[in-house]
Order: structure tokens, then sequence, then C-alpha cells
């Protein structure tokens, strides 16, 4: 794309792409982290995920003071129009993601029982695909690619399978042995957590195809 | 913002293939527009790019310089506006004008206003006239402002006060169209406010063509929107989607600023 005649608007536009760039990278950490805390009952590993969100929130708040001065000083148009409104929605859903996770991490000393759970084998693949719509999404953010958005968003279909086979499985342990309730309930609001996170990544699929191209996906 | 996407009637003005010469220099390149009658229609383009050019061809204000000459077809509802027995003075009228620096004549706010009508025979007595007079600043949005004092010299008012009383005195005579050049470069923030504000209110009535320099304002006051390129016109279509989405990459990179 050939510069803008006002360099300093060029160097804007860099920034915070860079921001939202560093803010999907936090995002995706926290994830993967969450859930190998979750997985392997390290609650230090899970405090340190619940303390690093906070990082996200003030990136969150960079990415909007940047993009909101760029609109107030430059008036942008067209594609650096949509690139702006783009970062400031994508910022927004990375940090809900980033809470979701911190939420995730938050429950990692509250499952009993940890062995009698199948879910917890289901659950790490459910976060892997979540965490991998994240990662591919910004790829195809720094790559302004459409397609790849477009993939992202159809694989959130699995996501939300996953989702109903957990769910299923969660309620019939509950059914069983009501002593399970409350570790149950903890492992649905996690696999709810990444069902949302899965909508979100969605989102910022929505976004970055809008970006690109100036139109939301088909089947919005 | 207006919604309404579709252009009901048929065109206030059609050009085809018009080209508008300084001698040999080709300034305007067959530009074929159809200018609809119920919204405001922006031209926009660099410096030099024949947009004032061609704004001046749609009511033969080049006719007024030696070397220019005018090719290809200009219509007003259906009539061609550079055939022989047009009569200049009425079309003029009919088609008016409002200029980058406001130019009142030096004479009295009230006179700026009748002189027009007067010499279109549009007022029987006085009467009649002062009821235009005062319509007209009303529409203009001027009237409380000078009311007190319309024998006071139009050249006395502020800028943004004097672009007003010249777009009352064009639409004193009843025009169907208003051509406007860059209307609002002269004026401060607040006068620029208040002129967009009256090109809203007249929308619909008259159907308006301006051009500016100013995007924003393009995307503010248009609802369609033509950009001009060394003399050509590159893209035209809604306003919405030529400053959020537009198809031609040079439209692109002059509205986002990467032009040249």
């Amino acid at each position: 794309m050939a510069e803008h005649t006002v360099k300093a608007f060029d160097e804007d536009i860099t920034r915070l792409r860079g921001l939202i760039a560093e803010m999907g990278g936090l995002a995706e950490l926290a994830i993967e982290e969450a859930m190998q805390a979750l997985v392997n009952g390290d609650e230090t590993l899970g405090e340190a995920v619940v303390a690093r969100d906070k990082k996200l929130d003030a990136l969150e708040n960079e990415v909007d003071a940047m993009a909101v001065r760029t609109l107030a000083l430059r008036a942008p148009m067209a594609d650096d129009l949509r690139e702006i409104i783009a970062a400031l929605k994508i910022g927004g859903v990375l940090e809900r993601i980033g809470d979701y996770s911190k939420n995730i991490a938050k429950r990692v000393g509250r499952i009993e029982g940890r062995s009698r759970f199948e879910p917890l084998t289901l659950l790490p693949a459910m976060g892997e695909l979540a965490a991998e719509m994240v990662h591919d999404v910004l790829t195809a953010y720094a790559a302004r690619d459409p397609v790849l958005a477009r993939e992202v968003i159809e694989r959130d279909a699995k996501v939300d399978a996953f989702y109903d086979s957990i769910f299923r499985n969660l309620v019939s342990y509950m059914v069983e042995n009501p002593a399970t309730i409350s570790s149950a309930a903890h492992l649905l609001f996690i696999a709810r957590n990444l069902e949302r996170i899965g909508d979100h990544a969605t989102n910022v699929a929505e976004m970055v195809h809008y970006s690109a191209v100036g139109t939301y996906p088909p089947d919005r | 913002m207006v919604t309404e996407e579709t252009s009901a009637s048929a065109p206030k003005m059609c050009t085809r293939d018009v080209s508008v010469f300084y001698g040999e220099k080709k300034a305007v390149d067959t530009v074929s527009i159809d200018i609809p009658r119920e919204f405001v229609t922006a031209f926009i383009g660099p410096s030099g790019c024949g947009k004032s050019t061609f704004l001046r061809a749609l009511n033969r204000m080049n006719d007024t310089i030696a070397s220019a000459r005018v090719e290809g077809t200009i219509e007003l509802d259906g009539e061609d506006i550079y055939r022989s027995k047009m009569d200049v003075v009425q079309l003029r009228a009919r088609v008016g004008m409002v200029f980058q620096k406001p130019n009142p004549f030096p004479k009295s706010i009230f006179e700026n206003i009748a002189y027009g009508p007067r010499i279109h025979g549009l007022a029987a007595n006085k009467a009649e006239l002062e009821t235009i007079v005062e319509k007209s600043l009303r529409r203009a949005g001027l009237w409380d402002e000078v009311k007190d004092r319309l024998n006071d010299s139009g050249t006395a008012l502020s800028g943004g006060q004097q672009q007003r009383l010249c777009i009352a005195r064009a639409i004193a005579v009843q025009p169907e169209v208003i051509l406007m050049d860059e209307p609002c470069s002269a004026l401060d923030p607040i006068a620029t406010a208040k002129i967009e504000e009256l090109i809203d209110e007249l929308r619909g009535r008259y159907a308006i063509v301006i051009v500016t320099h100013s995007m924003q304002q393009a995307a503010r006051v248009s609802q369609r929107t033509a950009f001009f390129h060394l003399g050509r016109m590159v893209e035209y279509g809604h306003t919405s989607d030529i400053f959020t989405n537009p198809r031609e990459e040079r439209t692109k990179d002059y509205i986002t600023g990467r032009y040249g």
C-alpha cells in the first residue's frame, strides 16, 4: 500500500496494529496457560495468568486512546477508517478473551476429584481449538487475509460441538452423583468460557474481513 | 445522514461526453453524469482536476472565458443548455451559483436580494418584492440576523453572513439547481457549519452540486460523490460507498491522503 503524504499517519497505524498484535499474543498465551494450569492443577500458573491479565487491560486502554486520537487528528477515510474501527473493536474483544481465560485460571484450585472427570480430557482439546482460532485470526489480521478469516469463522462450529458434548457429559455426572456438582459446575463454566472465546475469535475474524474488503462475511 | 439510497425520479441534469477546452488544453475529458434532483452531489478531486471547470459548464459560466470551448451535451430537464436559442440569463437564474469567496454587491442587504427578482420580473409590486426578500433570507437562515438592518451594506456583514447572503440571492430567483464552488473555503468552522446545515435544509427543494476540497465536508453534506482526476471522472456513486469502500484505487489513494 502506498504511503500517506503525512508520514505520522502511517506511524500511527503501524503502532496501532502493533498493539493489537501484542494483545493477540497475550490473549492466546492466556488461554494456553489457563488450560495448562487446569490440566495440571497448577495453581501458581493459574495465579500468573490472572496477574498478567492486567497487561491486556492496559493495552486495550492504549489501543482506545490511540484509535480515538487517530480518528480525531486524521479523520481517516475508506480502508484507513475501516482499519481504525476494526482495531478499536478487536482491542475490546481481545480484552474479553483475556477475561475468560482469567476466569478459567481462577477455577483451577476448585476442582475436586479431578481424575474422575472425563471432560478433563475433552476440555484441553477444546481449549486448543479455541486458542488456535485466536492464533489464526491474528495471523489473518496481520496479513489482512479475508480468506483465512472466513476459515476461522467456520471453525467455531467445532468449538460449539465440543461445548454441547461436554455439557451433556457433565450433566450426567451431576445426575449420577450429586457430590460432583460443585466441581462439575466449575468445569461447565470453563467449557462455557472456551465456547465464548470461540465466539469472540469469530467476531475478530468478521472485523478482519470488514477491514480488508469493506464488507462483513456473507453468512454473518 | 440521508438513508434513502435510490433516486426515484429522473435526473435534473444529464451530461454526456462533456469535454471542456481552454484553447488547446483539455481541462475536462468526456464526463457523463446524471445529477439527481433530490440529493446533494459533491465533486471532489485534487486541484486542477477539472471539477470546478466542469461545474461552471453546468450553467455556461465558462462562456465568459474567451478561449473556453465545451463539447458534448448538457441537459437540464431534457433541454440542451448549449443550444443556440438558449437564454443564458434565464439559464443562470434556473441554475444558480455560489462562489468560493462571498461576493455580495456593494449595495444594501435588501438590494442584494431584490436585484435578481426585479430584473427577472418575479415581483409585481414592492410588497411582493419584500416578501421574496424576507422568504429568501429566511430560507438562507439569515433573516433573524439582518431583519433590523436591511439597508446596511451587504459587504458590512461577516464572511459567513455574506456567503449566506449570496445563497439567499441565488434562492431569490427561484432556481432549480444551485451550484456551489467551494462555498466554505473562506469561512471559519462555525460559519462553515451554518452553511452545511443550510445545504441540508435546502436539499430536496433544489438540486445541489458542491465542489469541495474538504473530504469530510463532502462526506457530511452529500448523498452522491464524484471523484475527478486529470480531467476525467474516475468514480461516481453513493457518498457512503465512496468514503468507506471506494471501487477505484485512485479514489482510495486520494481520499485516504496517499495521493501524489
